[in-house]
Formats: C-alpha cells, structure tokens, sequence
C-alpha cells in the first residue's frame, strides 16, 4: 500500500510541475513570482494576463482532464477485452467520433449555424458508438484480439479517408479550424469549452468508479464473475458506454489522440505493480493527466511557434511504451 | 448416514440443459444434501461439463428446474445465488498482478459494498479459506507464478470464500497430476465433511470417484443413465458399459491412487481376507471411519489396501498361523472398537483363527455385521 500511495504522490506531484512548465513556457517569458502573483491574484502585465488565463491556462486544463478521460476510456475498454492492447484511437472509435464531428460541424456550419460544445460532445459519441458497434461486430466472429485490433486500425483509416475528404472538399472560411482539429490538437479551447467537458467527464468518472467492483471480479474472466453474482450484460454495456462517452468527448474537443488510451495503464501498472480497478481508475486518470500535459508542452514548445499535432508528440514517445508492453506479454507467455 | 429431506441442498427436477435448441440432456432428476459428494462420470462429450454450467448459471437451462434449498433459483437474485452456490471451472484464469490473496478476495463479491472494499471480516474468510486449502503460504505470490496444483487450491479457496453452501466442481483435477489429484480431492473431502457442503462435481478418474463419492451418477446418450452409491455402480460390467470399453475390462476392486487414511482411534474392526473386505474400507475411509483389520496373511490381496487405510492392522506371516499374542492382541482391539464387520462367508482351516475373532466379538455382544463380499 505504501508504493501505491508514493505513486499517487509523485504523479500528483509531476502534475504540479507539468503545470509550472506548461504555464510558464511559450513567447512571454516570466518569473516564478510573477507566475505565482498571475494565478493566485490575477495580477500583473496586462499581455501576460490574457495569455495565461485566456490561452494557456484553458489549454492546459483540457490536456490534463481530457487526456485522464482517454486514459480511463484505455483502461475500460481493455478490462472489456480481457486485453491491455485495446485502446480508443487503436480500435478506431476515437475515428468514428472525428468523422461524425467533422460532418456534423461541416453540416452545421455551412449553414451559417454554430454549434455548442454538448451538441460536439453528442455527435462525437455516435461517432464513436458506430465505430465500437463494428468492432463489436467482429468481435463475435473472431477472439484473436490481433485480428480485432487490425479490424479496428482499419476502420480508423476509412474513419480518417473519409473525414479528410469532407475537410477538403468543404471551403467554408470555418473549416480552417477544423483540418487543425482532426489532426488532434488541445489549441483554441476557451473556458466555456473547459467549463463542459468537466463537468461531463467528471460525472462519467463519477459513474464509471462505481464499475471498479464487479471490474475486480472480472479480471478472473467472465465465467468467475457471473460466478460470484455480477451482472455481466450489464457490466459490459456500461464498460462499452462509458468508454465511448469518455474518447468522445476527448475527440469532441481535441480531435483524435493517439496512444494515450493504451499505453497509460500498462505505465500505471508497472508503477504501482497492481491491476485493481480500484486503483488503476484514478491512477490512470492522473497519470494520463501527466502525460498528456507533458506532451502538449512538447507539442507546443519544440518547434515553436510552429504547433506539432499532439498525436505526432504521443505517438513518438508512447509507441515504445506499447511495443515494450507487448513484447514482455509475449515473453511472459 | 440418512438425513431428513430439508438438508438437501440442491435439487434438479426434470432438468434440460444443451446449448442453444440443441438438448444434451433431459430429464435429469438429481438430489444432493449437505455433507454429500455427488459425481458425474461419463464418457469425454457427454455432457458432464454441461449440466454443470446449468446449475452455476453460466448457460440457461433448456427446462426444468433448479432448486437451491428448496427454492427455484430463477426466483433469487444474482446475490443470493452467488451467496449459495460456487463453482470451479476447468479452466484457469490467466490474470495480471494478482496476488493469490486478491484472486481469493475476488470470492468475497457478493458480500462487499458498492467500491467493493473488504473489511477485515472479508480478509479474515479469505485467510480461512487460504488456510482450509493449505495454500496459506503461497498467498503473497503471483497467481501465475504457482504451479498448476497450487493455482487450482487458490481457485478451490476463491470458491470458500464465497461461503457456499453448494460447490460445483467441474473436473477439479483435469490437468493436475497424480500427487496434486489426490491431494486435492482428500482436501475436497475433508472440508465437505467439515463444513457440510454439498458438492456437484464431474471427474474423469474413476478410481477416485469411487473413493470419494457418495453418489455416482452415470452420463451416457441424452440421459443420465444410473446414479447410484459408488458400490452399486462400480459392479459387474456397468462402468465397461458406461464408457463402451470394447477390449479389457474396468478393475473395479483396485484403484491404484489411495487417499489418505482416515486417523484417529479406530472405530471399528474388520475381518475381512481376499479381497471380500475391500469395499468396506473404501467405504469406512469416505465416511471418516477409523477401523482397525485383521487378521490378515501377509501375502492376502488386503494387505497392501490395509497397510495404507487402516490405523491399525494384525498381520500373520504368509503360509502361518498366527502367534498367540497377535490373537489376543486383535482380541484386546475389539473389546474396545464399536462396531465389527466381517466379510468373511467361509470359513476353513486358512482362516480358522478369524473365525475365532468373529465368534469372541459375538460373545462380547459386539454390533456384528456381516457382509457378502461387495464386489461378487
């Protein structure tokens, strides 16, 4: 218990800092007191006021709750799978969400119409839905999870196909944004954007702890939790749901990320050296905070004042993450 | 041995079960009570493994009816169920940093609050659960770093800990080998025993169906074809039959594997000799009887089931009569044992001094109960 609770310490500790970094880097340089006296009293030049809290202050809260929100979506939908290779971006859900947000923004849009966050939110996660209903469609013909997780690759890549066709064919001035956007990026969110995808994602996380029970229990395997009196319909609708919910809301607002979702509970795990959902739940969320945080700063600052697209940043840095994983679970075989 | 009918535990009226439209079995009319060990045996395919996922719930039934305590199940819930009834399937879970306690804990579901956080209470039933299936010491490892006998005493303890009153078994020692088998079913048995379970079980190995079973029901076709006391069901040619055994034959007097030996001040005598008296100790085993046998030759068939059952045996050199003292021993034995068997019908010059036994126990007034040898 001790180890969990130094693990839960440190993240939350490299969150901190994360935050110190992220707020503190970028064209306005600043010092430490000055930070602090920004923050906490919301004083100082004018410039850097609205830079921090109009700008970077938004930005990072959404990089640091959107990318908890994959994580735990990750952790879900592998608990589903009986397999830590499954993630949202890997079996294209997180695709499907892009291209169900891209028409309906381009749909909307064209006709001079805006559209709020909750409505992204919604067409996101039928976007997600239909994606996860394929995958699940596989899933019944096949168990070999390698042929599910190519089925999903492929999926994302017509997800994808087809939302670069709209994007480019669409030649509203609006649309700008939106190649920005399918490309996964946390640029541009406003406090309103921030406001909404809290309070969404923390009432599914809300819901979604309360899986952490019978999500124990099935970690023996599906016949060992029927056994011991969960409800496995149940369990698994609610597992596919909130999993969808939560990578669609992250697509809503940051287009697709990729890795995130995967690689953040194996690290979870071999930091904390244990699997139980009633620790990997908030685990995950803090440290995909971490990550994500930590890579948006990246994606922001390396080549600045040129923006890398996120996924670029996760994909470099998680994918070794995620052949280390799966290398060591065929060793262990 | 009889027990009014409120301590059956679990019943199956006319059941169906098959997968899908397809029945595998109908009519299936079984009854097991508490403290009792009911095994199915039958032919690879035949269903056994069927049923018993048709009573734990993990494929519905085609029709009739499970009762758990004289309820139909359909009426419980979920929890009530899992409070009542556990099982252990053929296959092992494959899991990821699971400490055996925590796979053990994973038991205590149906009695945990919303987060499914174990008090102490919970830790403590998983520890006794540990304990009951001697696997106290492996509880810190890894689940997946035990052997396969040791993993599958964790997931016997899983099932404890759910404090049922009902286990279902299906091929508890399918993939374990001849050690671990037997060390599993005598641990199967004495907590049966101790703390009353019913147990629905399938088994491939007959030799030790028979020696730790109540009741042994036969599965063959679409029926269950005999169910019976594993004596009346390991006679003549039934079990040839059961397994249609063109070539050879099934040897239903030795089983090779021998549970342990029932310990204890011994209970009863037996005279026995060639063999009559070997379903009597297998019977006096299961039952937890300690007995005491006599007077056997050395080189008499008994004599190797004997050495490793009985707590005590009088033994003669081969080809001799026994010495004065070795009769008055057995005599002492007997004055002081409960109850005598004798197996023995004839009796002739080879054997004339147990004749001398059954007649001193007569005299004494013992409970004397004669037996034909059981397996004609």
């Amino acid at each position: 218990m001790k180890r969990i609770g130094r693990c839960f310490v440190a993240m939350a500790v490299a969150l901190l800092v994360l935050f110190y970094w992220n707020v503190n880097t970028g064209s306005v340089a600043l010092t430490p007191g000055e930070v602090l006296e920004l923050l906490l009293l919301k004083r100082g030049d004018a410039v850097a006021l609205r830079i921090v809290w109009d700008i970077r202050l938004p930005r990072m809260l959404a990089a640091a709750i959107l990318g908890g929100a994959l994580s735990v979506s990750g952790f879900l939908l592998q608990s589903f799978f009986g397999n830590p290779i499954a993630g949202p971006y890997i079996l294209g859900i997180s695709s499907g969400a892009k291209l169900v947000v891209a028409l309906t923004m381009i749909f909307f849009l064209g006709r001079g119409m805006t559209i709020g966050s909750i409505h992204m939110i919604g067409a996101a996660f039928v976007g997600a839905m239909l994606a996860m209903g394929f995958v699940l469609l596989f899933s019944t013909r096949t168990h070999k999870m390698s042929l599910l997780i190519v089925c999903g690759v492929m999926i994302g890549y017509i997800c994808s196909a087809i939302t670069d066709f709209v994007v480019t064919f669409a030649d509203d001035a609006n649309i700008v944004n939106l190649h920005n956007w399918s490309m996964g990026s946390f640029s541009g969110t406003t406090w309103s954007n921030v406001s909404v995808m809290t309070v969404v994602i923390i009432l599914t996380l809300f819901v979604t702890f309360f899986l952490a029970k019978p999500m124990a229990a099935y970690q023996l395997g599906e016949a060992y939790a029927r056994n011991a009196g969960v409800n496995i319909r149940g369990l698994r609708v609610m597992l596919i749901l909130l999993s969808s919910l939560l990578s669609a809301c992250v697509t809503a607002f940051a287009g697709p990320i990729s890795f995130v979702g995967i690689a953040v509970p194996h690290l979870v795990k071999v930091m904390t050296g244990k699997a139980r959902p009633l620790i990997m739940l908030p685990g995950c969320f803090l440290m995909g905070a971490v990550v994500t945080l930590f890579c948006d700063g990246i994606a922001r600052t390396v080549f600045a004042p040129t923006e890398l697209s996120i996924s670029s940043v996760t994909a470099v840095l998680l994918v070794p993450v995620v052949i280390w994983m799966m290398l060591k679970r065929q060793g262990g075989r | 041995m009889e027990q009014e009918s409120s301590n059956i535990a679990i019943h199956l009226a006319a059941l169906s079960v098959g997968y899908g439209r397809t029945t595998l079995i109908r009519d299936i009319e079984l009854k097991v009570r508490r403290g009792e060990i009911l095994t199915l045996i039958g032919p690879n395919g035949a269903g056994k493994s069927t049923i018993l996922k048709s009573i734990a719930g993990q494929i519905e039934p085609l029709g009739g009816v499970v009762y758990l305590k004289g309820q139909d199940k359909r009426k419980l819930t979920r929890q009530q169920v899992a409070q009542t009834l556990s099982m252990v399937m053929t296959g092992q879970p494959v899991t990821e940093l699971m400490s055996c306690r925590e796979v053990v804990a994973t038991g205590r579901y149906p009695y945990t609050g919303r987060l499914g956080i174990l008090s102490q209470q919970d830790w403590r039933k998983v520890d006794e659960s540990l304990e009951l299936v001697r696997a106290e010491e492996v509880a810190g490892k890894d689940f997946m770093e035990l052997s396969d006998g040791q993993r599958q005493r964790v997931m016997l303890a899983r099932a404890l800990c759910q404090e049922p009153e009902i286990l279902i078994l299906d091929e508890p020692t399918s993939f374990l080998d001849v050690r671990y088998k037997v060390e599993l079913l005598s641990t199967i048995r004495d907590i049966v025993k101790k703390q009353r379970l019913a147990v629905f079980m399938s088994l491939h190995e007959l030799d030790l169906a028979k020696k730790v079973s109540d009741q042994i029901a036969c599965v063959k076709g679409d029926r269950i074809e005999r169910v019976g006391e594993p004596e009346e069901i390991f006679r003549g040619d039934t079990i040839a039959r059961l397994y249609n055994m063109e070539q050879g034959s099934f040897e239903s007097l030795f089983g090779v594997p021998q549970l342990p030996k029932v310990e204890g001040e011994a209970k009863v005598f037996v005279i026995g000799g060639g063999g009559s008296a070997v379903d009597t100790y297998y019977r006096l085993q299961r039952q937890g009887i300690p007995f005491a046998a006599g007077i056997l030759s050395a080189n008499d068939l008994e004599y190797p089931i004997v050495k490793e059952l009985a707590v005590e045996h009088f033994v003669s050199a081969a080809y001799q009569e026994p010495a004065e003292e070795l009769l008055e021993a057995a005599k002492r034995r007997i004055e002081v044992c409960e109850e005598v068997v004798c197996t023995v019908e004839l009796f002739g010059t080879y054997n004339a001094f147990n004749k001398v036994l059954l007649q001193y126990a007569e005299r004494l007034g013992k409970l004397v109960e004669r037996r034909e040898a059981e397996n004609g």
